[in-house]
């Protein structure tokens, strides 16, 4: 079977949920160095994808491979921000050590972190503009705060592909700036980031790439390509009554 | 001796009758309780409630100085309601959460429970032995008395979920718009958590803490296997909570030395073992069969749609079935099957060249094809046209549902416009396209 | 030793291997799993009874662990296939220990086990129940049991503790970082069943289920650190099983019953005074600054 370089690819991808299809036909090449946004309708299986390429949930059917090689083999290769109601904030802990377990999968077993890694948890804080707030505990975060804590630590994964669910979701406009200021440098430093996103309006400003999805893939390539309305009514399926003439007026513009 | 004649000596003792009844109107009981319970996803009350009576039963006794079941049931109803109330307390005012608030209560309600008891050892209430029946039960004490007072608690018990059925329902489905519709939800919550109590609190002398949390939550679970309505989903619990307090009575009287409670609650787990596996929609076999063939049928549409996609796209040739497994990626043992099954069925020819496999289609089998692409494609467009078209082609069990026929023009046109419609049919056996003709 | 403290120093170890394990129950959400799995290794102590034909500790350990670690494989099994969870935990539990009682029942002539004293335990007996190791008297068994099983608990989580703490904050990032969730689950069940066990003898499995949930539940309720909270738990522990035994005294009662009171007294008083998530506590902070704002 043919393998690729590329960072991520997906073929045939599908996944079932109580042998309802929920995704199906998902297939792509992400290129290197791109902020990939995924987008499509609520239910559409933006998160079933990512977490199906991360190997948390069991494929029906189809093949992922990270650069070249299958998930398991690449785990270091790959950063994730989950989404932020998955984890309960009550937990005993504070900012810096949340961002400090996204070192674990490179210590390995019995290791614990050490200074050097307590540095680069903090530089991680310190990049998403939380450092003052390194030893709050973490249910005293704001919303946002707890989302750039996430952010924060799948830095400290040191990866070369991130993935990213919903980072956008109920949060301050600080940290959605610190969110795009990451993402940009990310993208300077060749990484390549997936981000699932619902917020049809910035998907322009954001991203290079696009992953259109509903139950199956759409359309994907650059955004100046697909984000069309052509692609967009498809996506959504007519229940867009009014975004269809966005996409235009912008690209006008462009 | 054979069975028959002691089955027929259990029936002439009247005793064994009284507890054979006992049982039964227990299973009964917390069946219908517990159905509420387990929907409302507190089966585990059942648990904590029998564990809460402990110190109720104690008081009762170190005040009355009596071992009527009528004042146990009295205290151990205080008690359990304490109980619950503390556990929504704990819950509402903390960041505990609700499986520690239910541990948590449980073991410290007991503890208070043992240090009473205790005490009314050392204070010589003279007549407490029976007291710690009620904590392992002992169906065979069950005497008229006993089952007097079970029964009429079990009788109302029935009568108020009958009167409430409609309001329990909204609770267990959906408290918030129970809420909205002007539902004292509250208080329906207080009065399902009293009619727990109760059930529990009469169970316990004859199964015990630990068996009682069984036969709340063990019948409801298994009549969940069954049936997708609540009204059916009630009476049958009930029937296999009092089929449970049957078996285990029988069973137990037929049987020397063996306790009827843990019985019961082997009888009732069987019977949730029996509906995990068998039961027609949920049950774990049809599940697997199911499973199974959704994913051969997968499999063999994807044969079927790769061969009519290198046809439509000029390619005559037989085809190498690596390729399908390079387009469409699947385990050689499911592509073998599909193979298989498809050259059964007449519908493709398999040829072996040279160590590969080369397939090609029937005359059949590129109209099966024809029809399994344009089905995949027509509900491709579909999903992307859902809110215009409306009608639903989804099906359980299958990739692609059947198109229904009204549905076909419009799904058709929808197929030109995208330039999506399969270009070749067989039936015809020209290029669809150049004359426009619909099939 | 005199015979009180044999009896404290039991209590405080049970209390304190049990603290210690309760902390990620209670962080996993899974505190009744320590209800269930304290009543699901009845059939595994029989069994092993039977099979061994002697009150050893070893072949009891043993086969309680295995049961307890097949009680948590059946809950987690029928979670997989969609039982709601507390219907799994209801179902497996109540069902095996029906199981233990029945083979209690079956072999009552072999088996020269006491249900009572599996509840409730019988604390007050440790200090006669003594071990020999080449003719010397070593001491209480029932310390050396929960001894052993308080250093394994210790070792295994000191060993595992990052492992321990992300499956128990996110368990997915854990899955995504590649530890395995599921082992490290069974770990901890079976440092769970191993503890329970090795406590019930002493005990009772009352205070076992009160020592795994209640002093982890009063050490949330008091501190932000999860390594802070391992420790506030570990002394609540101790200390309920002191102010415990000294109740017990006072009132003439059950010693296990009264640590379950004590320890459940604590609780009430963290609920209650808690400087950071106190009701009493929130409350005077909230009417402070009412009067702060009501008087610029």
């Amino acid at each position: 079977m043919q393998t690729s370089n590329r960072p991520v690819s997906v073929r045939d991808l599908s996944v079932a949920y109580h042998r309802k299809p929920v995704l199906r036909d998902v297939q792509f090449d992400a290129p290197e160095g791109k902020l990939i946004g995924i987008v499509g309708p609520n239910g559409a299986g933006k998160s079933t994808l990512i977490k199906a390429i991360m190997n948390l949930l069991p494929l029906t059917g189809g093949e992922v491979q990270i650069y070249g090689k299958p998930y398991k083999e690449q785990r270091a290769l790959v950063g994730y921000v989950p989404q932020r109601e998955s984890v309960d904030w009550d937990f005993p802990t504070s900012a810096l050590d949340v961002v400090l377990m996204g070192r674990y999968g490179k210590l390995g077993w019995f290791r614990k972190p050490k200074a050097a890694d307590r540095e680069y948890a903090m530089d991680c804080l310190d990049k998403v503009g939380m450092a003052d707030f390194a030893k709050r505990q973490i249910s005293q975060l704001s919303g946002g705060q707890q989302q750039r804590v996430f952010l924060a630590r799948s830095l400290a994964q040191d990866a070369r592909i991130y993935f990213m669910d919903e980072p956008f979701v109920g949060v301050d406009a600080a940290t959605e700036k610190a969110i795009i200021r990451i993402l940009n440098e990310l993208k300077t430093q060749k990484k390549t980031v997936l981000v699932v996103h619902h917020d049809l309006q910035t998907v322009r400003e954001y991203f290079d790439w696009l992953l259109m999805l509903n139950m199956r893939q759409i359309a994907f390539g650059p955004t100046s390509e697909v984000f069309t309305t052509d692609n967009l009514q498809k996506t959504y399926g007519g229940r867009l009554t009014v975004l269809p003439d966005l996409p235009e007026p912008v690209a006008e513009t462009r | 001796m054979n069975v028959l004649t002691q089955i027929q000596q259990f029936f002439s003792d009247p005793n064994t009758l009284w507890v054979l009844s006992g049982t039964i109107l227990l299973g009964v009981s917390s069946g219908v309780i517990g159905s509420f319970a387990f929907l409302r996803k507190r089966g585990l009350m059942g648990d904590v409630l029998a564990h809460a009576a402990l110190p109720g039963i104690c008081l009762a006794f170190m005040l009355t100085g009596s071992k009527n079941p009528l004042f146990f049931l009295i205290g151990a109803t205080v008690t359990g309601i304490l109980a619950s109330m503390a556990i929504n307390t704990i819950t509402r005012f903390s960041r505990i959460k609700e499986d520690t608030s239910l541990a948590l209560v449980l073991s410290v309600f007991f503890g208070v429970g043992i240090v009473f008891l205790t005490q009314i050892q050392h204070t010589n209430y003279g007549n407490q032995s029976g007291l710690d029946k009620f904590l392992f039960g002992q169906s065979a004490s069950l005497v008229g008395d006993d089952v007097w007072v079970m029964g009429g608690v079990a009788i109302a018990l029935l009568l108020f979920s009958l009167l409430l059925f409609k309001e329990f329902k909204l609770l267990c489905f959906d408290p918030g718009f129970g809420r909205s519709l002007g539902f004292p939800v509250g208080l329906l919550d207080l009065i399902l958590m009293l009619m727990l109590v109760l059930a529990v609190v009469i169970g316990l002398q004859a199964a015990g803490v630990v068996l009682m949390a069984a036969l709340i939550i063990t019948p409801a679970a298994a009549a969940r296997y069954w049936t997708e309505r609540l009204d059916i989903m009630l009476v049958l619990s009930a029937f296999l909570g009092g089929l449970s307090g049957a078996l285990g009575t029988l069973f137990s009287a037929t049987t020397a030395n063996l306790p009827t409670g843990p019985l019961i609650v082997v009888a009732a787990t069987m019977i949730f073992l029996i509906s995990l596996v068998f039961s027609p929609r949920r049950g774990l076999l049809s599940k697997a069969i199911r499973l199974a063939a959704t994913r051969k049928q997968m499999a063999r549409e994807r044969v079927l749609q790769f061969l009519y996609e290198n046809r439509e796209q000029g390619y005559f040739d037989p085809l190498n079935t690596e390729m399908i497994l390079w387009k469409y990626p699947m385990s050689r043992r499911r592509l073998k099957s599909a193979l298989a099954s498809l050259t059964k069925d007449g519908w493709i020819q398999v040829e072996q060249k040279g160590g590969s496999f080369f397939i090609r289609g029937t005359g059949e089998g590129w109209v099966q094809a024809y029809e399994t692409v344009l089905r995949t494609r027509m509900t491709e467009v579909w999903m992307m046209h859902e809110n215009e078209i409306g009608g639903n082609i989804r099906e359980e069990g299958s990739t692609t549902g059947e198109i229904p026929p009204d549905l076909f023009e419009p799904l058709w046109n929808l197929l030109v416009k995208h330039g999506r419609e399969p270009k070749w049919n067989p039936k015809s056996d020209s290029i669809a396209g150049e004359g426009g003709n619909v099939p | 030793m005199s015979m009180g403290l044999t009896i404290i120093i039991t209590g405080a170890l049970v209390a304190a291997s049990c603290g210690f394990l309760g902390c990620f129950l209670i962080l996993r959400r899974m505190a009744m799993l320590g209800d269930a799995i304290s009543h699901a290794v009845l059939p595994g102590i029989v069994i092993a009874f039977l099979m061994s034909g002697s009150r050893d500790s070893l072949p009891m350990l043993l086969g309680a662990a295995a049961l307890g670690l097949l009680c948590t494989f059946f809950i987690q099994s029928l979670r997989s296939q969609g039982v709601q969870s507390d219907a799994a935990i209801s179902v497996t539990f109540t069902a095996l220990f029906a199981i233990g009682v029945i083979l209690v029942s079956l072999y009552t002539r072999q088996v020269d086990l006491d249900l009572d004293c599996v509840l409730y335990g019988e604390i007050a007996y440790v200090p006669w129940d003594t071990l020999y190791l080449f003719g010397n008297n070593i001491g209480p068994k029932a310390i050396w049991g929960v001894g052993t099983a308080f250093i394994l608990s210790f070792l295994v989580v000191g060993l595992f503790f990052k492992e321990f703490k992300i499956v128990s904050f996110d368990p997915q990032m854990a899955a995504a970082l590649g530890i395995p969730v599921l082992l490290i689950h069974y770990l901890l069940m079976g440092l769970v069943s191993i503890t329970t066990v090795a406590s019930f003898e002493s005990v009772g499995a009352i205070l076992v289920v009160a020592m795994l949930t209640v002093p982890s539940a009063t050490a949330y309720l008091l501190t932000d650190r999860l390594e802070t909270m391992l420790a506030i738990s570990v002394g609540v522990g101790i200390l309920s099983s002191l102010f415990g035994y000294w109740l017990s005294l006072i009132f003439n009662a059950s010693i296990a019953g009264s640590m379950t009171v004590a320890a459940g007294i604590f609780f009430i008083l963290a609920f209650l005074f808690s400087p950071l998530h106190g009701v009493v506590t929130r409350w005077l902070i909230r009417r402070k600054m009412r009067a702060a704002t009501d008087q610029p």
